[in-house]
């Protein structure tokens, strides 16, 4: 009973998670229409980050500075924004065939490094002995998996708030103009430009607090945690939920991360052995099927987006009035 | 040094020759195409497959010329596998990119092609296995061409870089020369503009799949004679060819020849400074110093 609990609980922190990078992608490629070929080195960013800040130091490594768990984690949303921040300051103004394809670059260049910067990055053995917060103090190993999980849903619960918030403000329709005609947005006086790397630096920045929380979680991190089916599997999500619905993208990440994690079992019990070296591409063309079948069939996803009817109330409500006055 | 360069010069060219198409398809159809890569490993794999069955049904083909280790089984197989890619190419834009042209716009034209590059490449790992393989097994001796500085080249890669800039010879004439190829230069210019002028966009399109998928099934042999074959192959050359299409600019087809040498000769010579590890970083370092300096390439037109 306790092993089925923490396993669900193990299950429901990585969905949980996963479902922050997916509401980080949303407000890109959801409400603003940006391309993100790279989601893993944002969440590898700050992943590493919270790792190099808030590790235990060890000899010949860099950084191990033993920070608290918010300020490391801090660092590395830092780390991930300022890597958005160049990205996207070098290709926002161009055609958006550039942020997809620098942003896919930056997830290749982002594992050479990981691989094979040592001093840096541990190499492809990784950096281990993260001090997990407030561990010590509650000491037992299932009520701690209780207690984190609450911690991802606290944080995922945060990021949905004020990614609400921001969607239904000003703000947020201001997104939603440039993603959908940016000259008629920019003649309303709005800079697209400026605009969209505000979209691009706060979603990746979301993605970096979804990695320290990993680091968290493993106390570990390795070139293998950031594997690049990690950006499809983020994706998968956010088109089976729904692109441009939060509570589309929440769902979506557990759905899939369900799924994922079910085929995977399934697989490594009744495969036959000989295709036991094979199942992760068996794993991967579901995913890419996915993907395509959802673009193909279903591309709202399940819950679609929802145009806010408010503006349409006070625009009827405005209407009597104005004739009232002819 | 030396050996840097020429090494370099000779992945340039099997860079160009996948860039070629791709430059053309980003900028007829307007999307990054992130499947493209994959139609080098779909030829390479299609030629090793025919490689093995003329091998097999006439014996006779299956010498190598000396000194390479290239027989007349393999050159057959790569004519095929030519047309057996653009098919192929013809075939994924039927099944997916044209329904989703058709009703979206150009992002969800990317992640597809991410999809389908996901479901090609792992289809290949199921059917040919995650291990390396070899055209041929001779032992490709290499020519000491200097000792000081120390030069050496493969017979191979001699033939590779010949037939590779005789594709790109030829593909130029077919541009500049035939009407084919001035129609296929008005589609990438305006495709409303030559539509109206009686060039059929929907064929114009096949065709360039055709010849993209060609050249890169040629670029993807080349690569798999010279080095060897696995199912990554066309995701290592994913970042490489895109590179070479904004270096030489969106829709130039000469400028992606110049990016694909441009990108090789600058990844070997940064490998002389940077260990090996780094050398799938090294395009996107390169990408990102054209954006810098020149966001359009170098014959890219601004657009914006």
């Amino acid at each position: 009973m306790i092993g089925m609990i923490s396993y669900l609980a193990f299950f429901a922190t990585m969905a949980g998670i996963l479902a922050i990078v997916v509401l980080g992608l949303n407000l890109q490629w959801g409400y603003t229409g940006l391309f993100n070929g790279g989601v893993v080195a944002f969440f590898g960013a700050g992943a590493y980050g919270t790792m190099l800040l808030g590790g235990r130091p060890e000899l010949g490594q860099f950084g191990g500075y033993e920070w608290p768990f918010v300020f490391a984690l801090a660092g590395g949303v830092v780390l991930a924004a300022l890597i958005a921040w160049i990205v996207g300051m070098l290709t926002l103004r161009l055609r958006h065939d550039y942020l997809a394809i620098a942003t896919f670059g930056v997830a290749v260049a982002f594992e050479s490094v990981t691989r094979n910067a040592e001093w840096l990055t541990g190499g492809a053995k990784g950096l281990r002995g993260f001090p997990r917060p407030l561990e010590a103090a509650i000491g037992n190993n299932f009520a701690y998996g209780l207690f984190f999980l609450g911690m991802v849903l606290v944080v995922l619960g945060a990021v949905y708030w004020g990614l609400q918030r921001l969607v239904h403000s000003p703000y947020g329709r201001a997104l939603r103009a440039i993603r959908e005609d940016e000259t008629a947005a920019r003649s309303l006086g709005k800079n697209p430009a400026r605009l969209r790397l505000q979209s691009f630096v706060i979603g990746s920045a979301i993605m970096g607090v979804a990695g320290g929380l990993y680091v968290a979680f493993y106390a570990f991190v390795s070139p293998q945690d950031l594997a690049p089916i990690l950006t499809f599997q983020v994706w998968a999500m956010l088109i089976v939920g729904g692109a441009g619905n939060n509570r589309g993208a929440v769902l979506g990440a557990f759905l899939i991360w369900g799924a994922w994690t079910a085929s995977g079992f399934a697989l490594s019990k009744f495969a036959p052995q000989a295709m036991q070296l094979y199942t992760g591409s068996i794993q991967y063309i579901l995913i890419g099927t996915v993907i395509v079948g959802m673009l193909l069939w279903r591309p709202q996803g399940l819950l679609p987006e929802r145009i806010v009817t408010r503006f349409t109330k006070t625009a009827a409500k405005a209407g009597p009035t104005s004739k009232g006055a002819i | 040094m030396i050996q840097s360069i020429v090494d370099g010069i000779l992945t340039g060219a099997i860079i160009s020759l996948g860039a070629i198409g791709l430059t053309m398809v980003m900028h007829m159809l307007r999307f990054a195409n992130f499947a493209y890569a994959e139609l080098l490993a779909i030829g390479a794999y299609a030629a090793l497959v025919f490689d093995a069955l003329f091998a097999g049904l006439l014996p006779v083909l299956d010498t190598a010329f000396k000194p390479l280790t290239l027989t007349a089984a393999l050159a057959l197989a790569t004519i095929i596998a030519m047309v057996i890619t653009g098919a192929s190419a013809v075939v994924i834009d039927w099944l997916v990119f044209k329904r989703i042209r058709a009703k979206a716009d150009a992002l969800s034209m990317v992640f597809a092609s991410f999809g389908v590059a996901l479901i090609v490449r792992n289809v290949l790992t199921l059917i040919f296995g995650h291990k390396a393989q070899l055209y041929s097994n001779d032992i490709a001796f290499a020519v000491v061409l200097s000792r000081d500085p120390l030069l050496l080249i493969k017979p191979d890669q001699v033939f590779v870089l010949v037939a590779a800039l005789a594709l790109m010879g030829l593909f130029h004439l077919v541009l500049t020369r035939t009407t084919f190829g001035y129609a296929l230069r008005a589609v990438a210019e305006n495709p409303a503009l030559a539509q109206v002028s009686g060039v059929r966009l929907s064929a114009m399109i096949t065709a360039v799949w055709m010849i993209g998928g060609g050249l890169s099934a040629a670029a993807g042999v080349f690569y798999a004679l010279t080095n060897h074959l696995s199912p990554v192959l066309g995701h290592n050359f994913l970042l490489p060819v895109f590179a070479a299409t904004i270096v030489g600019g969106i829709g130039s087809v000469h400028g992606a020849v110049l990016g694909g040498f441009i990108v090789g000769i600058a990844s070997g010579l940064a490998l002389m400074v940077l260990p090996s590890g780094y050398a799938p970083a090294m395009p996107f370092v390169i990408i990102l110093a054209v954006l810098l300096v020149r966001p359009h390439g170098l014959f890219g037109e601004d657009h914006s």
